[in-house]
């Protein structure tokens, strides 16, 4: 009877470990976005340091936010005009994607090493959403999962607009890399 | 945990909450943000500069910052094409400002007009925040002028200290919206030497200001003080300048058209002669550059 409850209770809590397993997180993910233009001596650039990012290994779901006031300019001045005149950040606070990694089947969690991976999905900046499709990297190891990539954004398909005044200092690509190292997230 | 009804509950519960889980993958997010700590967060760009027209704003620089500061003012408009509508003359002050903390910056600054060197502290006990905090931002103002003018009579003993004055600021300020902006001022101006009998040393006043963005890079400004005592008839009057900020990158421009010619408090609050009843205005602009002296850390991260 003891041994026939474990079984069952086992069986039971088998499934909501695995689910724990499946899904990995952080809020401490990285992004950092580049704006400058080729040549130009001032750099255009902001890191984010507070991004939250959640996978699920199971499905290849993918999200990531956010907080568009988050990102840090190394001038202060800077960092104004990109919440107050580009983005717009009072009106529009968060930055998301949500997507799927679309070979995941490809990416073996249990073993440690780096696949290479395309993303797709919906990216949300400055309000407008746009789908997109990147490639991007899966680092398994010591324990943790690594969601990394580096892609374009023409600001034009957020409707982020360029003055004229400072079109030479701003270019219309902005490069963006991620890097966020997940946990198991346990619920 | 011991009794096995309670057990076989957690356990139909773990079950339940799993098979739930499960089926919510379409807002992985909300798994994780619903739980995130809401920082406390400052309100930010109430004005685009810390100064509304003349006057102190509820605005601060940010720390590691100097805005160096060129005001001019011009003559009087209605002195007509003679003398391209005062812009002929121009009475001018430059100045340092510099950003310490989140809440505190300092300035010095040199006037032509009776060749005065000014210098000031503003501090905020309290900030406007977001979500949760204080409604209004309180800033204290508090600061000294020198006058370096040649004695006026120097065959009498002169004191050192009839060359300063003194002023004294409590700004109250709240950013209702990205738009509107509006603060106000009570103010108290010492002058240790006034030049008429009839006038008193201690000017109370209260200044009004505020903002309205037309667009993202321009604003309407106005700057009044009303004086409560200190007024000789046909001598001076209360201050008021209407302007436009201009952002263009790096550089805020301020235009405006004002009674007033002094480009510090003691000066626009004590000595603004021009009524504009009677059409004495003048244009005049200040025009703001922001320098990054320190470094941003938190930016300065490698990557």
């Amino acid at each position: 009877m003891r041994t026939l409850t474990t079984l069952f209770l086992s069986l039971l809590l088998l499934p909501s470990f695995t689910d724990a397993q499946d899904r990995w997180f952080t809020k401490s993910g990285r992004i950092r976005f580049d704006a400058t233009t080729q040549g130009s001596p001032e750099e255009v650039a902001g890191n984010h340091s507070t991004v939250v990012c959640v996978l699920d290994t199971k499905t290849g779901a993918l999200q990531f936010s956010a907080l568009v006031k988050g990102f840090q300019f190394k001038a202060a001045l800077m960092e104004e005009h990109f919440n107050e005149n580009y983005m717009e950040s009072a009106k529009f606070p968060k930055a998301e994607f949500r997507g799927t990694v679309v070979d995941n089947a490809s990416v073996n969690y249990g073993k440690d090493g780096a696949y290479k991976v395309r993303v797709k999905g919906n990216l949300t900046i400055h309000g407008v959403t746009k789908e997109v499709t990147t490639d991007g990297q899966i680092v398994v190891g010591g324990g943790k999962v690594a969601a990394k990539s580096t892609f374009n954004v023409p600001l034009a398909d957020h409707a982020i607009e360029i003055p004229r005044l400072v079109a030479d200092k701003l270019a219309t690509v902005a490069k963006v890399t991620v890097d966020c190292t997940l946990e198991p997230l346990r619920q | 945990m011991h009794s096995p009804q309670r057990l076989s509950a957690f356990i139909l519960f773990l079950a339940i909450s799993s098979s739930v889980c499960a089926q919510q993958t379409d807002d992985l997010l909300s798994l994780v943000e619903k739980d995130a700590k809401q920082q406390k967060e400052y309100v930010k760009s109430a004005f685009k500069s810390s100064r509304v027209i003349n006057g102190h704003s509820m605005e601060f620089l940010a720390p590691g910052l100097m805005d160096f500061r060129i005001l001019h003012r011009f003559g009087l408009i209605n002195q007509g094409y003679s003398n391209f509508f005062g812009l002929d003359q121009a009475s001018m002050r430059m100045g340092f400002d510099f950003g310490i903390t989140r809440n505190l910056m300092l300035g010095v600054g040199r006037s032509t007009y009776r060749k005065e060197v000014d210098g000031f502290v503003k501090y905020a006990p309290i900030q406007q925040s977001v979500e949760g905090g204080s409604p209004v931002t309180v800033a204290l103002v508090a600061g000294v002028t020198l006058n370096t003018l040649p004695w006026a009579n120097p065959s009498i003993r002169n004191y050192f200290s009839s060359r300063l004055a003194y002023y004294y600021q409590a700004i109250v300020g709240r950013k209702f919206n990205e738009a509107f902006t509006l603060q106000v001022a009570p103010t108290l101006v010492h002058n240790n030497l006034v030049p008429l009998a009839s006038q008193p040393n201690d000017v109370v006043a209260l200044g009004i200001g505020g903002r309205y963005k037309v667009t993202k890079r321009i604003a309407l400004t106005w700057d009044y003080h009303h004086l409560f005592n200190g007024i000789v008839a046909g001598q001076n009057t209360h201050p008021l300048s209407l302007g436009m900020d201009i952002e263009t990158g790096g550089h805020v421009f301020q235009l405006h058209v004002s009674n007033a010619v002094g480009m510090n408090e003691r000066a626009f609050v004590t000595e603004t002669t021009g009524k504009w009843t009677n059409g004495d205005i003048r244009f005049g602009f200040n025009l703001s550059r922001v320098f990054q002296l320190g470094k941003r850390k938190s930016a300065e991260k490698a990557w």
